[in-house]
């Protein structure tokens, strides 16, 4: 099953190779990653979507937890969270298509942020099936390039102080 | 005053309490060695070879459970202790390694000697830092001797560049260490304990299963004082020997893939498993899906990783075994039912063991030709009347030394276990004689692994340390001509050692004493005169270059699948001549 992985580090050099290099060192797979500081500036949150059985998953929180910089670790599918993705499509556009990838980018409120003659380039932002339901309509446009973000989630505010379905910190104290 | 990183280094081990350091000189750390070759409290010790640093360190650090300290330079230097941090990583030594680095401003040109050792080293350390400011050093080295040393102990490395080991800053050595994210659990889950505490008191067939993590926390009496009140016979694995006295009647000895018979087949029909500080290795194990088939597992270990990773805990417990055994040794003693009816309750189980005892113990036919290995160890093991700290390399002596010699004491059996590395042996016995000058400390090794690091030799000398070399010179890579044997039809590919040195002459040509023993009558001789002697003594024993390492479970086997002698096709293989041809038509095994 997929599981998405919050990993609160402190932003020191070589933690994300730490991190990277144990799910390669112990063949589990990493789906996605995507790093970035918080709002303290010395410590990062990464982000992981890997899929795993139970046991997989269950060893995965514990190796992160054993790196000394990992601060806390969460695994997002155990609550309820919200999760975004971001993605840069680079349509070609050829003279009879303009109006037709206007219009699918309007349905999914995605944006046309650049324009040229041949291409537009279409942001978009949201749940992976509506990043991949808007990649999927413009394939038959042609995709020149496309480059997406990765995932990021965070827990649902009322759910999680409210009830949530297991304890999902492994919390360093 | 401001200090140079140099001396900040020196003081900070000195605040540390390090006494010794095991190492090798290059161009980046020269500062630092010139500052520690002008001071008296930190002894330098010089290796011939990196790698044997390392080793020396582990030795020092089993032996005494303190941290071992090795420092070495950049580049090459570096990448030699990389075995040795791998095999501290395995077996849960705590090391601290220190490297050399090329200066700040040239990390990342590809200079002179320059390797990514943090990168290098990552998946082998239990943490490591590259130090960029001279003003962090101090608390670095700090943090890197609490890390080797708390939770579950592991080596750590601190890469030190040139120009930080030159600049200049206030020394002042913290005394506290705060690590936001690292917080060993130590006491455990009282609600766990006690529910282990029931499934003990219910068992009818208990056996408790100790490994390492039981001699780095110091639980040998906890262990004792756990299997006496509850009858329970004690395994140890590889890595836990000597947590437990190996002539307790309810020692069941090491189990596993050489483990005894009985042992073997009292894990098989366990109705639980009480794991303490060990880790279900595969060597121990044998097939998952058939290990311990009727147990239920109580698993208590300090690293959370461990649990679960390869054998379902039913009761999982995480904390330190020494404190968790207290509490349940505690929570035992106060529950109802007294010794004697413990006792009684154990009876059939313990009478059950002893019966697999006497069908299959170990045994070994010494005949008046040729030595067998399994008699050099028994002689050994009474002729240092127990006493001594036993460093092995790896192999087939090694397996025999753990069935043979029955360790009574933590930290007296050094052993590379889990990484398996041929050349630890003599470089951890060093470093143990290091460590206790006045002891007797003995490396049982043969010749294929004492090759891999025997420049030491030089080490030995110098230093006058009289660790006694016990060499099982069988003229093969003995375990992998073993399975050649019974699984590859007896084609000795590379396990035939051909030309071996003459191992007396070569310990002369180092200046300290060989001695060889031909013949089985021999053997007793040589080991008491080596005895005797004051200094470091290399004993070069001949023994039967066929003798196989038994029971042995095959790769994939269960418990109760084991083998028990060599089977019918390879004795008749032996008689035809077959399986033998490659060493006959050698020039000779062993020297005469
Ligand atoms: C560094 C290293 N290389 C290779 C091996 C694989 N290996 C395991 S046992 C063994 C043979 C050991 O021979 P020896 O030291 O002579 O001991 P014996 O088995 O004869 O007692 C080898 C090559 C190893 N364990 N370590």
């Amino acid at each position: 099953m997929e599981h998405i992985i919050s990993v609160l580090v402190e932003n020191k050099f070589g933690v994300l190779a730490r991190v990277a290099g144990l799910f390669s060192a112990r063949g589990y797979n990493i789906e996605s990653l995507s790093v970035a500081p918080t709002l303290d500036p010395t410590t990062s949150m990464i982000t992981i979507v890997t899929v795993g059985d139970d046991r997989v998953i269950e060893q995965i929180m514990k190796q992160l937890n054993k790196v000394v910089e990992v601060l806390k670790v969460v695994d997002l599918t155990e609550t309820h969270y919200l999760d975004r993705e971001t993605a840069l499509i680079k349509v070609h556009t050829k003279p009879e298509h303009r109006d037709e990838a206007i219009r699918i980018a309007d349905i999914f409120r995605a944006k046309i942020v650049d324009s040229s003659p041949t291409t537009y380039t279409i942001e978009i932002t949201g749940d992976v099936d509506k990043v991949e339901a808007l990649i999927n309509l413009l394939k038959p446009l042609g995709i020149k390039e496309l480059i997406r973000t990765g995932r990021i989630a965070i827990a649902r505010e009322t759910t999680r102080t409210a009830s949530p379905r297991r304890e999902p910190a492994l919390l360093k104290t | 005053m401001k200090k140079s990183g140099a001396e900040i280094f020196v003081e900070s081990l000195r605040h540390e309490g390090v006494k010794t350091v095991f190492g090798l000189p290059g161009g980046v750390v020269l500062k630092i060695f010139d500052v520690l070759c002008q001071q008296k409290d930190i002894e330098l010790v010089l290796t011939r070879h990196e790698q044997a640093a390392a080793h020396m360190a582990e030795g020092y650090a089993k032996a005494t459970g303190k941290a071992g300290v090795v420092l070495v330079t950049s580049g090459p230097g570096m990448t030699n202790i990389v075995t040795g941090l791998a095999d501290a990583y395995m077996d849960s030594v705590p090391l601290v390694a220190f490297t050399g680095q090329v200066s700040t401003n040239l990390i990342g040109n590809d200079a002179f000697q320059e390797a990514d050792n943090v990168g290098i080293s990552r998946p082998c350390t239990k943490h490591n830092v590259l130090v960029k400011n001279v003003a962090d050093l101090a608390q670095t080295i700090k943090e890197a001797f609490y890390i080797a040393t708390s939770g579950r102990p592991g080596p750590v490395l601190v890469d030190i560049p040139k120009d930080v080991s030159t600049d200049k800053a206030e020394f002042k050595y913290p005394d506290r260490v705060y690590l936001r994210g690292y917080n060993p659990t130590v006491t455990g889950n009282k609600h766990q304990i006690r529910q282990a505490a029931e499934a003990i008191m219910k068992a009818k067939k208990p056996v408790i299963y100790v490994g390492g993590g039981a001699i780095f926390a110091n639980a040998a009496d906890e262990v004792r004082e756990l299997a006496e009140i509850t009858q329970i016979p004690v395994t140890m694995t590889l890595m836990g020997l000597g947590s437990f006295p190996g002539t307790h009647p309810l020692s069941l000895g090491m189990l596993g893939m050489h483990g005894g018979y009985w042992t073997n087949m009292a894990m098989h029909h366990a109705d639980l498993l009480i794991a303490v500080g060990a880790r279900f290795d595969d060597r121990v194990t044998g097939k998952l899906s058939e290990f311990c088939p009727e147990a239920r597992v109580v698993h208590i270990d300090i690293d959370p990783t461990s649990i679960k990773k390869t054998v379902h805990a039913h009761i999982p417990i995480v904390g330190d075994v020494k404190a968790v055994l207290h509490q349940l040794n505690v929570m035992l003693r106060s529950m109802d039912g007294n010794p004697a009816e413990v006792k009684s309750q154990r009876a059939a189980w313990l009478k059950q063991v002893e019966q697999w005892r006497n069908e299959h113990p170990l045994t070994y036919r010494q005949d008046d030709r040729v030595t067998k290995p399994q008699f050099v160890i028994e002689k050994l093991y009474q002729l240092t009347r127990h006493e001594a700290i036993v460093a092995t390399d790896v192999g087939q002596h090694q397996m025999w030394a753990a069935q043979y010699f029955k360790g009574s004491k933590p930290r007296t059996w050094l052993t590379s276990g889990g990484l398996g590395t041929m050349g630890f042996g003599f470089p951890a016995a060093i470093g143990a004689q290091k460590a206790y000058p006045e002891k007797l400390v003995l490396c049982i090794t043969s010749e294929g692994s004492f090759q891999m690091n025997l420049q030491e030799l030089a080490t030995v000398a110098e230093h006058k340390l009289p660790v006694k070399v016990a060499l099982l010179n069988n003229g093969f890579h003995g375990m992998v001509r073993q399975w050649q044997d019974l699984f590859y039809e007896g084609r000795y590919s590379a396990s035939y050692l051909g030309k071996i040195p003459d191992f007396v002459k070569l310990a002369e040509a180092y200046g300290i004493l060989g001695l060889r023993a031909v013949k089985p009558d021999e053997v007793e001789p040589v080991i008491k005169e080596a005895l005797k002697h004051k200094g470091p003594v290399l004993m070069d024993i001949h023994t039967d270059p066929y003798e196989n390492c038994y029971p042995m479970i095959p790769a994939g086997g269960a418990h109760h699948e084991m083998m028990l002698e060599d089977p019918p096709e390879l004795v008749n293989a032996r008689k035809g001549g077959a399986h033998k041809r490659k060493v006959d038509e050698g020039e000779g095994v062993l020297p005469a």
